[in-house]
């Protein structure tokens, strides 16, 4: 048993995909020109006054559903301040005392085993805007600053200390995402920063359950980032407290070049933020009855999406919960059983060569040119003979590359499978004159001589003999 | 009377560069403030529900439409510094 538990709890930000912003009318799309998507508001000139955005509330009470948190019938807006560039009022229109949603939780799969992640609460708050530093660290005079992002409406979403390992860490994450996506209110793009994590970690004596010293790390900007970054804070504390030292309760950057989280020794660690409520927003007294209509209308959620593909599809529960973790996998899925019935053999694909070529080429499951209907076409091609399995995996991959039809890449390409008899017996009886030794060998009871000799065949013929016939053949040939 | 250390505390939160004799000055001033407020605690409001909100108002909202943003120009109009579209701004960490 390890000497010490880590504990860790995460706070994700998830900007949500309404039109405008949250408190002004201006556009929240992504990657236009700097200071192009602002107006007063957003710029915090004086005298203007924020507007609560309707859909924003809508958006969060969709997640705070969608996470099991109990919605507050009372809520409200207070400010914290702090001093930085990337936000023009000096203080972040947040919630403090009263959020949104509270006491909710999710459940991850770990060790084939579920676990319940407490959800502390979920509340509303603006975006800030974007610095671009020029210069390296401590020699740059200054920084550039782009306020389109300022305002954009975001959730904070705040876990309990539950999570007990990196691990937990990466598929709590990666589950809060799936959830979110599945909510339909945000992106959740981790490489656009529509989904950020920062994450608490300490350590305390196996055993104990008074928490230890903590830090928060931050820039975390991949899962793989996140649960290395713990991992990495996981041996720097033991390394201290193995050796009678003191975690420092600080704020440390994860350095993903050479994987090592940084302390940040800045200032802003004074966090004093001073909260109070925001004169310039009325608080929102929040009507059940439109919680509840919002509740009716979540769409079913990866819990049970993936508890309707065992049962109403019949295929593993590994290979539904893979394929739920994302709405559009899983859509893509469901629309290749729309003309086609076996659904392992689609989840087979899906989750192997699919899955495969889109992270090897970094494409999204939305931007795939293989449509669901010419994955099924392959099936069918292969069910019916007319291309092997072998022969199907270079289907795959033309259609993957071009976007063509299985029929027509079959066509063309002349790979449409041998299943005459004849044709095929002669060239197993070229193989086995060519190859008297290992013929003897599988006479003698050598099973594993078979598999040279039907290599063999498969070779000359291109792969595209039909490896039962040539099975067979040989066996017969050989008896 | 406020301490000095906790003028310098907020100076610091608020990015301002104090001489000591501005430090005396002000934590003499805030601490005037502070103790003219202060008169508030006196007040008994054991039966009085907290409140969010001076005005007896909740629930204003916006529709979820797009309104016109500020040219770039007047957006940067009284920057003191801008480098093409952004904003130039001495660097802080």
């Amino acid at each position: 048993m390890a000497r010490y538990e880590t504990v860790i709890g995460l706070e994700v930000h998830v900007e949500l995909k309404t039109g405008t912003k949250i408190f002004c009318p201006s556009s929240t799309a992504f990657g236009g020109d700097p200071n192009t998507h602002v107006c007063p508001v957003c710029l915090g000139l004086p005298g203007v006054l924020p507007v609560f955005n309707k859909k924003v509330l809508e958006y969060a009470i969709r997640v705070g559903l969608a996470l099991n948190c109990k919605i507050a019938g009372f809520s409200k807006f207070d400010r914290k301040n702090y001093y930085y560039p990337d936000l023009p009022k000096n203080y972040q229109i947040s919630q403090y005392d009263l959020p949104l949603a509270e006491h909710g939780h999710l459940n991850i799969d770990i060790d084939g085993q579920v676990k319940r992640i407490g959800i502390t609460r979920v509340h509303m708050e603006e975006d800030a805007g974007k610095l671009v530093h020029q210069g390296s660290t401590g020699v740059a005079s200054y920084s550039l600053v782009d306020y389109n992002r300022t305002g954009v409406p975001l959730v904070e979403i705040v876990s309990e200390p539950d999570i007990r390992s990196p691990e937990e860490a990466r598929a709590y994450l990666e589950k809060l995402k799936a959830i979110i996506q599945y909510t339909g209110v945000s992106d959740c793009k981790m490489e656009e920063g529509s989904l950020r994590c920062d994450a608490n970690i300490s350590l305390r004596p196996a055993g104990s359950d008074k928490l230890g010293t903590k830090t928060e790390i931050k820039n975390m900007n991949s899962f793989k980032a996140l649960q290395r970054a713990l991992q990495y804070e996981v041996e720097r504390q033991t390394e201290i407290l193995e050796e009678g030292g003191q975690v420092v309760q600080e704020t440390r950057t994860w350095d993903e070049a050479r994987g090592v989280t940084l302390s940040m020794r800045s200032k802003e660690q004074a966090h004093d933020y001073r909260y109070f409520p925001d004169p310039d927003l009325v608080p929102l007294v929040i009507d059940r009855r439109w919680v509840e209509e919002i509740r009716a209308g979540l769409p079913e959620l990866p819990d049970q999406r993936k508890a309707r593909y065992v049962k109403e599809y019949g295929i593993p529960e590994y290979d539904a919960s893979v394929i739920t973790a994302s709405k559009d996998l899983a859509d893509y899925f469901e629309q290749c059983l729309e003309g086609y019935s076996n659904a392992k053999a689609v989840s087979n694909w899906v989750m192997g060569d699919l899955s495969r070529l889109l992270n090897a080429h970094d494409i999204d499951i939305a931007r795939c040119r293989i449509r669901p209907a010419q994955l099924t076409g392959m099936l069918k091609m292969m069910d019916g003979g007319t291309i092997s399995g072998k022969i199907a995996k270079m289907v795959f991959e033309e259609m993957f590359e071009t976007g063509k039809d299985p029929e027509q890449i079959v066509k063309e390409k002349g790979l449409v499978q041998i299943s005459d008899e004849g044709a095929i017996a002669s060239v197993v009886d070229e193989v086995l004159a060519a190859n008297p030794k290992v013929a003897d060998d599988f006479r003698s009871g050598k099973e594993k001589a078979l598999g040279f000799l039907v290599g063999q065949v498969m070779k000359a013929t291109r792969g595209k003999a039909n490896p039962e016939m040539v099975n067979r053949i040989i066996r017969e040939r050989l008896r | 009377m406020i301490t000095i250390a906790e003028v310098e505390h907020v100076a610091l939160l608020s990015r301002l560069d104090l001489s000591d004799e501005e430090k005396r000055m002000y934590a003499e001033q805030l601490g005037a403030i502070l103790e003219y407020a202060g008169m508030l605690d006196e007040l008994d409001t054991g039966n009085i529900p907290p409140t969010a909100h001076v005005l007896p108002l909740n629930n204003v909202f916006r529709e979820d439409r797009e309104g016109e943003h500020l040219p770039l120009e007047k957006a940067m109009q009284n920057a003191p510094d801008r480098e093409g579209n952004f904003f130039k701004v001495p660097r802080i960490v």
